[in-house]
């Protein structure tokens, strides 16, 4: 398991940012942002960095039983962190921890630190709305909303959470440019949404998480309802974002794995068992256990 | 066991055999027969009420109140005016009143209480006031309202009664359809950073909007088509009335009225007034659908 070289550095978006305003941190009011991310805050597809994200002893439940077993993980920023593992070794449960979506299931709930940059997200004072803006998540299924048009689904992050204002034309472009989405869809904007291919409707689902510019991007199996060529879209796609966000990608897929992921993590039991390089995870992991579900001899 | 089966005897194998084909005939046939049995009365009551109905509808009919006459062979009886503006009053302010309420409480149900003891114990007594015959409505409000106050019929305590009446229907069918939202939906919203409120307002609501309408209108509808709570409640009168402080004339009251005459003259207008409310609810109907239809994309 390695924790070395957790990238720290100074993001533009403070993790103070994620405080409720009435719970600042910090007494003094919030710096100004530099004038030269203005620009970058308009455009989802601008080099603005991503967040790291540090899970320290995640234990996650499900009423009684328990589904991830404490895990220590770094996700670097501006790197695409793969998470493989047989079904039900609690991928799915860890990555819907780090933007707390996990709570939402009634009875669930979650132990341990999960740091974004250096902020813990489940502290008390933390508001989980900011947390969820600051980290996307693009689900299994693509599911845009059925009772809105293409260009009403990207703004409706920005809409949903009071931030409709300004150029939302504008970001709504960027997103849908950021998504690879922009020059299949732009004479058609006023369309339902539902009315897309499957890979098109992920990639309008990517380009909605975009939308609300967040840092760190999740995707749980974005791929696993989509046909070959729709995947190699979506693919090609998670390679460009990496340059402005940090993903982490949970994939039944191991070539999938091998393709877009920096840095791959081998689960089993709600424990982690390996993390690496995706070439050494592949090629030569530490652990017997790594070995035989890569070369196929069990999941 | 021959090695090989001849065509002509892959033929004979897969052929269907007499008793199924018998079976299949009988089974079909008996749900045409049930299908044709449940449409005769539907068929007979449209039929009744254009025939008889239509017969005294006029102008006048419509445009006048009845008089309250109906000796000397029923001339002059007048019309339904006040019953139709009545019962528009009325279930009007009844709608107001139970739609919001009925919705609120169903949201509250579904994003909330999900299967708490409290949700669940609303849940069993919407279920059990949807059992309750509607005459126990009236009773409750003339008992508290009436009675209770020492005061006298009103239009908007006929109201009550009805939202009383239409508020478990409203709750248990806009329940239902709130609970066919998929997950996914909420969850992805949720993940963009909205709150909960946001989710509510803005994805699920009008994502089950189309469901919910057909529910707040089957509501209307029975609401529209009740007698019992209004016999006591908001009683009968001759004038058109805009006071719902105020005695009303209502179409299932008028009809209860007229039919019981003795004049065929008044017996036909309680036809044209039947008429009249399937006729509402049909455009009521066909309104709320449009606009459902409409506000998908909006």
């Amino acid at each position: 398991m390695t924790s070395d070289g957790s990238t720290l550095r100074t993001a533009d978006v403070e993790p103070d940012d994620l405080l409720e305003s009435g719970q600042a941190r910090s007494p003094e009011p919030r710096p100004a942002r530099p004038p030269a991310t203005a620009p970058a805050a308009s455009s989802a597809t601008a080099t603005k960095p991503g967040l790291s994200v540090r899970l320290e002893g995640l234990r996650a439940f499900y009423g009684e039983s328990e589904q991830v077993k404490g895990v220590d993980l770094d996700f670097r920023a501006n790197e695409v962190t793969a998470i493989i593992g047989p079904s039900g070794c609690g991928k799915s449960t860890m990555v819907r921890c780090i933007n707390r979506m996990h709570e939402e299931i009634p009875g669930a709930r979650a132990e341990g630190r999960v740091l974004l940059d250096e902020l813990d997200v489940y502290d008390s004072s933390v508001d989980v709305v900011a947390v969820r803006r600051a980290i996307g998540m693009v689900f299994q299924k693509p599911n845009p909303f059925p009772t809105m048009s293409i260009f009403d689904n990207v703004a409706s992050g920005l809409r949903l959470s009071s931030r409709g204002r300004g150029d939302l034309h504008g970001k709504v472009e960027a997103a849908l440019r950021g998504a690879g989405l922009w020059d299949e869809v732009s004479d058609r904007l006023q369309e339902p949404g539902a009315g897309l291919s499957g890979g098109q409707q992920q990639r309008l689902c990517i380009a909605r998480s975009l939308a609300v510019n967040p840092e760190v991007i999740l995707m749980d199996e974005p791929c696993s309802a989509l046909d070959p060529i729709a995947t190699l879209k979506i693919e090609e796609l998670i390679a460009e974002l990496k340059q402005s966000v940090t993903i982490v990608i949970v994939t039944h897929n191991m070539q999938q794995a091998a393709r877009v992921a920096d840095r791959t993590a081998f689960m089993l039991g709600g424990k982690l068992v390996e993390v690496g390089p995706t070439q050494e995870i592949f090629t030569n992991p530490t652990d017997p256990r790594t070995e035989e579900y890569v070369t196929g001899k069990f999941g | 066991m021959s090695a090989r089966e001849t065509p002509g005897d892959l033929l004979t194998r897969f052929d269907v055999s007499p008793a199924r084909r018998r079976k299949d005939k009988i089974a079909r046939g008996g749900i045409l027969a049930a299908t044709i049995l449940a449409l005769i009365p539907l068929v007979l009551i449209v039929y009744y009420l254009l025939r008889k109905g239509l017969s005294s509808w006029s102008v006048s009919f419509f445009t006048t109140d009845p008089t309250g006459n109906t000796f000397f062979g029923g001339s002059n009886i007048g019309g339904i005016k006040s019953a139709i503006l009545g019962t528009i009053e009325m279930v009007a302010l009844a709608s107001a009143i139970a739609v919001p309420i009925g919705i609120g409480v169903a949201v509250w149900l579904v994003e909330y209480g999900r299967s708490s003891w409290f949700a669940n114990t609303v849940r069993f007594f919407v279920d059990v006031l949807t059992g309750v015959p509607s005459i126990i409505f009236g009773l409750f409000i003339y008992i508290v309202l009436i009675v209770g106050t020492g005061s006298s019929y009103a239009g908007y305590k006929g109201s009550l009664a009805l939202s009383l009446l239409m508020l478990p229907v409203v709750i248990r069918s806009a329940e239902v359809i709130l609970r066919l939202i998929p997950g996914a939906l909420r969850e992805s919203a949720l993940a963009l950073g909205a709150p909960r409120w946001r989710v509510i307002f803005s994805i699920v609501l009008p994502t089950a909007l189309p469901g919910m309408v057909t529910g707040v209108l089957l509501a209307i509808a029975r609401a529209a088509g009740e007698t019992a709570p209004l016999l006591f409640t908001a009683a009968y009168t001759h004038q058109t009335n805009f006071n719902l402080g105020g005695f009303m004339n209502s179409l299932p009251v008028q009809i209860y009225n007229d039919v019981t005459s003795p004049t065929t003259a008044v017996v036909n207008r309680a036809w044209g007034a039947a008429l009249t409310l399937v006729v509402m609810i049909l455009l009521l109907n066909l309104i709320a659908r449009l606009i459902a239809r409409r506000s998908r994309l909006a």
